[in-house]
């Protein structure tokens, strides 16, 4: 039997490398991509745990839909990705300034 | 410890690990098979923890298809790498700090005793019989039903969005237009011109064919 603290506590950890990992990769977007998928699995983590411990299968339902979501989004952000590269032949953040923003 | 607990800690560490070097590696595309490696893992714990079958949804819709297209797509595009990487350190600190904070704000939470439940112990152990799927899918055909339909609307966006943003025309490329095939007149292919016709010439005749 797991105990409930130790999956929050590795959910922790895997949250917080991803939001380090968004500070280290800052310029990359391909590997600040990743890092949103990570986080995405922290949280999904949480909800898995939680559901488990509390007897609810509707956390699992959520996680479901996040994953989902989360499918969608990497598709289209990988989509983007792909446009803005054979625009500017980069994928440097710091590139995007078309807006000034 | 029992057994369970050991491989529990045994994926954790692995998880940690592969999510620490995914963020610090420099190739993209070793970081994008950490990144699956983790994905891997956290099945592997979810399975611990009984829940299968979002376990095999991870590695079906994570592994298989998810980081397959970011691994397309980091093999396809040319990236310069040492130009991405250049001022890391200069990041490194400040992402060190911002992650300090926020173990330390969840593990806070954790460990407080305020919100009035026990998170020491488990879950309660199902029954041998017991199976996640069937009872995820009750929920979820039933009372979840709208939410799953607009769950297959919204990937089905998604197919639309990505297609739609990555489909070009390239200005050399040679292709069939068939409405235009189609919408063609007679008046625009064949031109009718009136030649005079020519009075012929015995002197200006081929020399073999002229009779013996």
């Amino acid at each position: 039997m797991i105990p409930l603290n130790w999956l929050l506590l590795v959910s922790g950890v895997l949250f917080a490398v991803s939001v380090a990992g968004m500070f280290i990769n800052r310029k990359n977007l391909i590997l600040l991509l990743m890092c949103v998928e990570l986080l995405l699995l922290a949280v999904n983590f949480n909800f898995v745990a939680f559901s488990r411990y509390l007897d609810d299968i509707n956390g699992q339902i959520f996680v479901f839909f996040v994953l989902t979501v989360a499918a969608a989004e990497s598709a289209i952000g990988l989509a983007i990705l792909v446009v803005l590269f054979r625009e500017r032949r980069s994928i440097n953040v710091e590139d995007l300034s078309t807006l000034k923003g | 410890m029992t057994l369970v607990q050991v491989l529990f800690w045994v994926f954790a560490a692995i998880l940690a690990i592969s999510a620490l070097s995914m963020i610090l590696v420099k190739n993209p595309v070793h970081a994008a098979l950490l990144l699956v490696l983790s994905f891997f893992t956290s099945a592997a714990i979810w399975l611990l923890i009984e829940a299968e079958f979002l376990a095999v949804v991870l590695i079906l819709v994570y592994v298989g298809a998810v980081m397959v297209l970011f691994l397309f797509v980091v093999m396809m595009l040319d990236i310069n790498i040492e130009e991405l990487r250049a001022r890391v350190t200069r990041y490194a600190l400040l992402g060190g700090i911002a992650a300090g904070i926020v173990v330390f704000e969840l593990v806070s939470v954790v460990w407080s005793r305020s919100l009035g439940i026990d998170v020491t112990t488990g879950a309660k152990a199902t029954a041998a019989t017991y199976s996640n799927t069937a009872e995820l899918g009750q929920v979820l055909y039933t009372d979840y039903v709208y939410p799953f339909e607009l769950a297959a609307v919204l990937l089905l966006i998604a197919i639309v969005a990505a297609i739609s943003l990555t489909m070009r025309k390239r200005a050399n490329l040679k292709q069939q237009d068939i409405a235009r095939q189609v919408a063609v007149r007679r008046e625009d292919r064949v031109r009718i011109v009136k030649v005079a016709a020519e009075r012929s010439n015995e002197s200006q005749a081929p020399a073999s064919e002229k009779p013996q």
